[in-house]
């Protein structure tokens, strides 16, 4: 909701517009903050914490496939790497999830590096089915490894209200700490998208070979794109586990997650800030709607209106939310200026 | 697994390989004309298996037509889903950049395994006792007549798209388009038919493969997802847009498939995607792909 107001903000004069947008921010946040006071219902903090993962690692995904423009659809591979590396780190060694989902977002960047390296001399549609056939074999290896529980996964015992040990009983915690990484993910994206690696970024997705003969080292800005959103993405993969408390190959090492975080980001708006969030928001309320409302059934129609609603989307809204909403302000602008001139 | 026993089984090993590679070739040939005549990777190419193999299943045990009678039927109804799905939806797309690209095929994916599902229910459905029921012997090695016929049917619809795209003035005109889209415009021909052929022609292959594997397999929603990523590498490996490198790939893959199976049966698939990575880095064009600069 908050981009609306932003970009509205926005038009009429920049130096009125920024206290505007401090403004708006504040009041969403408090609002975030204040949700699960005035939320009981559990099933509502459920939808609530599943839009701010969703969010979370759309935004993640969006630094690599959105500003850079690599379609990667093996994100889910440094997603199940956090997943893992705190789980089995809680269960071998008890260590504290809040630092293995740090060490394994260590791992995920490290592990990302030499695929990066090999993928990104790929083009187009060669890099997107390469990353998609890297994250099957990350799947079949996870689904015969004895280590990581194989097939049947791994699942943590669960415990009561312990900050510590990430592992609640209610929701509220979870809420927060989604809240928590959702906002630093976006700090993390305003910081690259204000400095001058956003711009490096951009130039690589748009003008390759003019950002190359200006000496733009492409390889290197990938690199370091890809690292840091595999980084947040594996964070959002511990965040998962410690939710839910039981991981597998098939929650955790799926295509479908790599496929949903492109498909907030694309929702919303690809290469935006808030695109992802705001993509997230309506994505996963119309899902878990319609998944409520017919999924029961087993009928399918669910999935249905899940496919219509990609679909729909892809083909009439390519530039997303925020571009239909950018689109539109700029539509009104262009009539205001139109009606001044005759006047 | 001894070396002996390797031996042993190797024409059985062969024979298999090459029968579940013509199929998976078929499979690949329709993808690839799709994606060498206009720049879009489909998706939802698992989804017109799944259909032809629930036309082949449901003809079959509702009007007792047998699933190798049914085939121009399956043929021509797929045609048509793929024309049907050009026109609709990926005509808007042609031009949308290539994340909107995958996520349109992609959402006729679930759209598409939905329907079938809210139509058929997701129970496990199959063709029993049909003309291909039974087993052949052949150099002494004994294997299923269902994956025999599939086989030698997926040779003679491939070589039959082969044929077209290169003997006959549609199929000229086809590969015309494929190879330059403004010149093709200039000599006077329509691609806009030329895309809705090739998306026809593209699912009326894959249909007719899933008829095929209607013989051997069960069918069910999902059923296009154990194929599709085995086509994406077939395709990926004989380079876009190349039929006679798909049908290459796709022999090489099921060979693949098959001994790899043998020794590390739970890794086969993982063994085929590793191989096209490898593939991928040294020729990032395919095997006979022609080279992007």
């Amino acid at each position: 909701m908050d981009a609306i107001s932003e970009t509205h903000a926005i038009s009429p004069q920049i130096g009125k517009a920024i206290p505007m947008k401090f403004v708006g921010l504040a009041v969403l946040l408090a609002a975030l903050i204040l949700a699960p006071r005035l939320v009981t219902d559990r099933s509502m903090m459920d939808w609530f914490i599943l839009i701010l993962m969703a969010a979370q690692v759309g935004v993640a995904w969006n630094i690599i496939g959105g500003y850079a423009g690599q379609v990667s659809l093996g994100h889910v591979v440094p997603y199940g790497i956090g997943a893992y590396s705190s789980t089995l780190l809680f269960l071998h060694l008890n260590l504290n999830p809040w630092l293995g989902a740090i060490i394994g977002g260590v791992i995920a960047t490290l592990v990302a590096m030499p695929i990066g390296w090999s993928c990104f001399r790929l083009k187009g549609h060669y890099f997107a089915m390469a990353t998609i056939a890297v994250a099957e074999v990350v799947q079949v290896i996870f689904t015969n490894w004895e280590f990581a529980g194989a097939a049947v996964g791994l699942s943590m015992p669960p415990k009561d209200h312990d900050w510590w040990m990430m592992n609640f009983s209610s929701k509220e915690p979870y809420y927060y700490i989604a809240l928590g990484l959702l906002v630093f993910s976006l700090l993390v994206n305003l910081l690259i998208e204000k400095s001058f690696v956003g711009y490096y970024l951009r130039s690589i997705k748009d003008e390759p070979d003019a950002a190359r003969s200006l000496g733009v080292n492409l390889a290197c800005y990938k690199q370091v794109a890809l690292m840091i959103s595999s980084f947040l993405a594996a964070l959002g993969g511990t965040l998962f586990a410690q939710y839910h408390l039981v991981i597998e190959p098939d929650s955790v090492l799926v295509i479908r997650i790599s496929i949903d975080m492109a498909l907030v980001a694309i929702l919303g708006g690809v290469g935006t800030l808030w695109g992802p969030v705001l993509g997230a928001v309506v994505l996963i309320s119309i899902r878990e709607y319609t998944r409520i409302k017919f999924g029961g059934t087993g009928q399918g129609i669910d999935q249905i209106i899940y496919g219509l609603l990609i679909l729909g989307i892809a083909v009439f809204y390519p530039t997303g939310i925020v571009g239909f909403f950018r689109s539109f302000c700029t539509a009104r602008k262009v009539r205001k200026e139109a009606n001044g001139g005759k006047a | 697994m001894s070396f002996e026993s390797f031996l042993e089984a190797l024409p059985q090993l062969l024979i298999s390989g090459v029968l579940i590679g013509l199929v998976y070739a078929l499979i690949a040939v329709g993808l690839t004309i799709i994606f060498g005549v206009m720049d879009i990777v489909n998706f939802a190419h698992g989804e017109f298996l799944m259909f032809g193999s629930y036309s082949a299943v449901l003809l079959f045990t509702g009007w007792a037509i047998d699933p190798l009678y049914s085939m121009p039927l399956t043929m021509a109804g797929l045609f048509v889903v793929g024309v049907l799905t050009y026109k609709i939806v990926i005509s808007r797309i042609i031009d949308a950049p290539m994340l909107s690209q995958i996520f349109a095929t992609f959402g006729l994916m679930i759209l598409f395994r939905a329907i079938a599902q809210y139509l058929w229910s997701p129970t496990f459905r199959s063709a029993e006792n049909t003309l291909s029921s039974g087993s052949v012997a052949m150099a002494g090695v004994q294997f299923g007549k269902p994956s025999a016929i599939a086989g030698i049917g997926a040779v003679l619809v491939t070589a039959a798209v082969y044929f077209f795209l290169n003997k006959t003035k549609t199929g000229i005109a086809l590969e015309a388009t494929a190879a330059d889209k403004e010149a093709a415009r200039l000599m006077g021909i329509d691609s806009e038919k030329m895309f809705a052929l090739a998306w026809g022609i593209g699912a009326a292959c894959s249909g007719v493969a899933g008829a095929l594997l209607a013989t051997s397999y069960s069918v069910f929603p999902n059923f296009g997802e154990t194929f599709i990523l085995i086509a994406f590498v077939i395709v990926n490996l004989g380079g876009f847009g190349s039929v006679a490198g798909a049908f290459l790939a796709g022999l090489i893959v099921g060979l693949i498939e098959m001994i790899s199976g043998f020794f590390f049966p739970q890794f086969k698939l993982a063994i085929v995607l590793l191989l096209f990575l490898a593939v991928l880095m040294f020729r990032p064009q395919g095997l006979m792909g022609k080279s992007v600069s």
